[in-house]
């Protein structure tokens, strides 16, 4: 029903409901009226005080970052605190004067300084940074003249200690400003002098380890002196946190990596704890902490190379006979040998055109299942590939973890590749042919692995058969209190039989102790050790004889060695790879030796 | 048909009011800006750019009967919902929330545009099926889906201050046709059983707000801090103020949004009791002069379209007034035709120029 025509009644009523909205609207608009009076004439010379001296500032104030401890419970991260040397523009009459006598106490560009004090827009009660980090002794002379610099500031700053230095450093991870973009980010409540983790455990654990802002109002004088504090909430501090790592391991593993690339997980196989982890080249977490310049970078990576990134879970190389044991794993499950069967190896073996060659020249002769494992027989394991086929071996690589992320709790993991006919046409759009078959099933071609895979994966064969997600967190604790364990224990069982798991770990003890093993300086007096080694190859065999003697060290190979110890008992897994090493029986197999005779000694020692 | 009885009736005194307030509001903008350097310039004389648009929409919505928008309401109103939802999913996020369209790169808030579908909606199924003295249950119900929609998407950005507004707008213009007993009970009835409800809904910093309006003390760091920031620069500015570009609390950074939300602090401390009063008294005559446009449309499209143009000036001027001086807890509320916003300045040029299309023909019926 339309009601355009109005009738009078209508009208009548719409007069009344309009007086009725007007009264509505004259009441609230005098109660806008009567506040600002309230406010402006009646309270009005108290607001005018209160703004004349209204010095009523917000402070944040900063949760203590939480530390961080290795396994025995010792320190290895904390906080220190820094003084930071500030002037307020506003107290300063004579900013030269004042810079110069500064200057005569703390050591800083001068003339930088007053610079880039010229062409500070801030508004003038905001404090000017003048130096970072200024020490003890500078701190105690300004303390000293305090009554002659008016106007001169120190703040303290906790800040990020890294107690000793590079150790762990791609582990422990560093801390740096953050970025515009993170700023933004709803939920994390950070402001631009905010350091955040970068990389580690300090980035991955960020936000536990964070603690939680507090802040203040608080009520300063003219000279910008605090006279009360009217509110406060205080700061809740960030978890500590105790890792899995041995902090004794790590070091005898750092020191086995120094001066050579490379990188070195150790792990109980048990439970999948690391014990430690070390990539190389690495850096000391502790230059972050007061900022980063261009020129510093600069040459911190022309002096060493790509040293942030964390080889041992970022790091892809082709595993090279490592890669044996899943090949070897394979053909037993799959029933294609028997363990005495014997294959004749004559150093040569030619599919189609292309000859494939053992490492041996002349070759093993006729050699069964464990003496091949021991003595990394090429020709045997081409031939178990051949008859495997590329599927049913990507399928058993697959099953035993590779191919994918192990899921350490890190940032920058990478999977690896496990190629398959369908990876290879999709990607080069070539069919897959048998010679790539034949690369894979000795861990060449295009396959790739992480070192912490193959931690995990030699694990599985000595724990009955479970891959387990890689932990670095055993318990963490909220300030104050105990701590406590939250992080479960995440594993897989393989579906692979007992039989199996058994011959190949009597393969990988055979490696290390027979005389003609590949891994045999892997040895050590006492402990039984179970290893394999592996040579990851740069360049072609035949390429290399042509040159022979004068391989530069960029092409020269990369050295694996992977070992469990003791291996009826297992306590520990390595996994080893040493970049440009040479092979990985001369190269890697010692340094497992070192490792485990040092933690194992020592844990006798204890007992 | 050119009548010359339209430009007989167009309200000059109208436009000078708007005018008047919009001039001060450049004023104000000049001094708020003025402690943000280079880039509050840029702000000043963008909101003069998006005032000459204002202007040109302003002129733009007399031309064409009014009643078009009647014919259209359907068209309008889901137009602005879907500009809603599209906002939701691919809108631009700016300091936590999504309210933005950006179209030919200057950005465009779809809430501003809601607020004027919602009215020109209410106005045209009220008007249709309202039955005369009172609303019923059914008339009531529907027109509360007609605003909690754009409301409860507008929340969602979020945005809490301008999905209240809608609420709020869609009540006052029922509250105005008057209920029946049944439809008041059910109102009232389902309010206090959806109040939990809407609060499971709300953001968590939407939350805090309101407890910390209930509680000031809880809130020490956020907006109880604004708020104690806010009355201390309105009180400072006393009978007569501390003068154009001279209020310390906006030139030391102590207020926060000073050029949108607490616009009108900047103003009060500058001017004073007396800039404030002529302020509040030129919305006064603002919304009187609106009213008694509404009153005198000769059919009830007309007033209530008017009606719900006004009420949404009148609480957007109340709300952010209140807040300012304390009264109500901080919402995101600017100050129509004062604060500096491209979008709302738009909007509130289009429904003011509607008033003035309504008033210019409001003689079109007798004949």
């Amino acid at each position: 029903m339309k009601n355009s025509g109005f009738n009078p009644l209508i009208i009548e009523y719409y007069n009344r409901r309009f007086k009725f909205a007007v009264i509505i609207i004259a009441v609230i608009f005098s109660l806008l009226f009567l506040r600002l009076w309230y406010l402006q004439i009646l309270k009005g010379q108290l607001y005018r005080l209160r703004s004349e001296k209204n010095r009523i500032r917000l402070n944040e104030i900063p949760p203590i970052r939480g530390k961080i401890f290795d396994r025995e419970g010792v320190l290895l991260v904390d906080n220190s605190p820094s003084y930071d040397l500030y002037v307020i523009p506003e107290e300063i009459r004579y900013p030269e004067e004042i810079f110069k006598v500064l200057n005569r106490f703390v050591s800083f560009d001068l003339k930088e300084t007053l610079n880039r004090y010229k062409n500070n827009h801030s508004p003038s009660f905001i404090p000017f940074l003048i130096k970072k980090g200024i020490t003890r002794v500078e701190l105690a002379l300004i303390e000293s003249h305090r009554f002659s610099l008016a106007g001169v500031m120190i703040k303290v700053r906790p800040v990020r200690r890294y107690r000793y230095g590079s150790l762990a450093s791609h582990l422990l991870g560093y801390l740096g400003k953050v970025t515009k973009s993170e700023l933004n980010a709803e939920g994390l409540n950070l402001s631009p002098d905010d350091m955040i983790g970068r990389a580690g455990i300090e980035a991955r654990y960020n936000k536990i380890l964070m603690g939680i802002k507090g802040g203040e109002q608080v009520e300063v004088d003219a000279m910008g002196r605090r006279i009360k504090v009217l509110n406060r909430v205080p700061p809740t501090s960030g978890y500590d946190v105790l890792l899995t790592i041995d902090k004794r391991l790590q070091q005898i593993v750092e020191d086995c990596l120094l001066g050579k690339k490379g990188a070195i997980v150790a792990m109980n196989p048990r439970d999948g704890e690391i014990l430690a982890m070390a990539s190389s080249p690495d850096y000391n977490p502790n230059i972050f902490i007061q900022g980063m310049d261009r020129n510093k970078w600069k040459s911190l990576v022309s002096k060493k190379g790509a040293f942030l990134q964390n080889r041992a879970i970022s790091g892809q190389y082709p595993p090279g006979s490592v890669f044996k044991i899943v090949t070897a794993i394979s053909a037993l499950e799959e029933g294609i040998i028997d363990t005495d069967e014997e294959i004749f190896c004559s150093g040569k073996y030619r599919v189609g055109d292309t000859v494939f060659r053992c490492w041996k020249r002349y070759g093993h002769g006729h050699i069964s299942f464990y003496k091949a494992m021991a003595e990394s027989c090429d020709i045997y394991f081409y031939k178990l590939g051949q008859r495997l086929g590329i599927e049913k071996i990507a399928r058993w690589a697959k099953e035993l973890g590779l191919g994918k992320k192990t899921g350490i709790p890190l940032r920058g993991e990478k999977p690896g590749l496990v190629p398959t006919s369908k990876w290879k046409l999709k990607t080069f759009g070539i069919p897959w042919q048998i010679g790539d078959t034949l690369a894979v099933s000795i861990g060449q071609g295009y396959l790739l692995v992480t070192p912490i895979q193959m931690a995990v994966m030699i694990s599985s064969i000595f724990n009955g058969g479970y891959i387990y997600q890689p932990r670095l967190i055993k318990e963490i604790r909220p300030y104050d209190k105990k701590f406590e364990k939250i992080f479960e224990q995440r594993r897989r069982k393989i579906k692979v039989k007992a039989k199996t798991l058994w011959v190949v770990k009597r393969s990988l003890i055979q490696a290390v102790e027979d005389k003609n093993g590949t891994g045999r300086r892997a040895h050590v007096e006492g402990i039984r050790v179970a290893g394999k080694t592996g040579t990851a190859q740069l360049i072609s065999t035949k390429d290399r004889r042509s040159k022979d003697k004068d391989i530069s060290n960029e092409v020269r190979d990369h050295a694996w060695f992977v070992a469990v110890a003791p291996a009826d008992n297992p306590k520990i897994a390595l996994s080893i790879i040493i970049e440009h090493g040479g092979h990985g029986g001369s190269a890697a197999a010692p340094i497992a030796a070192k490792i485990i005779s040092g933690y194992l000694r020592r844990e006798k020692g204890n007992v | 048909m050119f009548d010359r009885r339209l430009l007989q009736n167009f309200d000059w005194f109208f436009l000078l009011l708007i005018l008047m307030i919009v001039g001060l509001g450049l004023i104000n903008l000049y001094s708020a800006t003025f402690p943000l350097g280079e880039g509050g310039q840029r702000i000043f004389y963008r909101q003069i750019y998006w005032f000459c648009i204002g202007i040109g929409v302003f002129l733009i919505t007399t031309t064409f009967d009014y009643h078009y928008l009647e014919r259209f309401a359907y068209h309008i109103y889901i137009f602005s919902l879907g500009l809603l939802i599209f906002v939701l999913l691919k809108g631009k996020v700016y300091s936590g929330s999504q309210r933005w369209i950006s179209i030919f790169c200057f950005n465009f808030q779809p809430s501003e545009l809601a607020k004027l579908g919602s009215v020109i909606m209410l106005a045209k199924y009220l008007s249709q099926n309202h039955r005369y003295p009172y609303c019923g249950l059914r008339e009531v119900w529907k027109a509360f889906l007609i605003v909690a929609l754009p409301a409860f998407l507008i929340v969602q950005q979020p945005d809490l201050g301008t999905g209240l507004l809608i609420l709020l707008l869609g009540i006052s213009i029922i509250f105005f046709l008057g209920m029946d007993l049944k439809a008041t009970v059910v109102l009232v009835g389902s309010f206090l059983i959806s109040s939990p409800i809407i609060w499971a809904f709300l953001r968590d910093y939407q939350k805090r707000r309101i407890i910390s309006f209930l509680f000031p003390e809880s809130d020490p760091l956020g907006s109880g801090y604004h708020i104690i920031q806010s009355k201390i620069a309105i009180g400072a500015g006393m009978f007569l103020g501390k003068g154009f570009l001279k209020g310390t609390q906006t030139r030391l950074h102590f207020l926060p949004e000073q050029h949108t939300d607490f616009a009108f602090s900047v103003f009060a401390e500058e001017w004073g009791f007396v800039g404030s009063i002529l302020l509040i008294s030129l919305y006064l005559i603002l919304i009187l002069w609106a009213i008694r446009i509404a009153k005198n449309s000769k059919e009830s499209f007309g007033t209530l379209l008017a009606l719900g143009i006004i009420s949404i000036i009148f609480w957007q001027t109340a709300i952010n007034i209140a807040m300012t001086t304390g009264i109500l807890p901080v919402v995101g509320i600017p100050l129509s035709l004062f604060s500096y916003g491209g979008s709302a300045m738009v909007t509130i040029m289009a429904g003011l120029g509607l008033i003035m299309n309504i008033n210019m023909r409001r003689y079109m019926f007798q004949e």
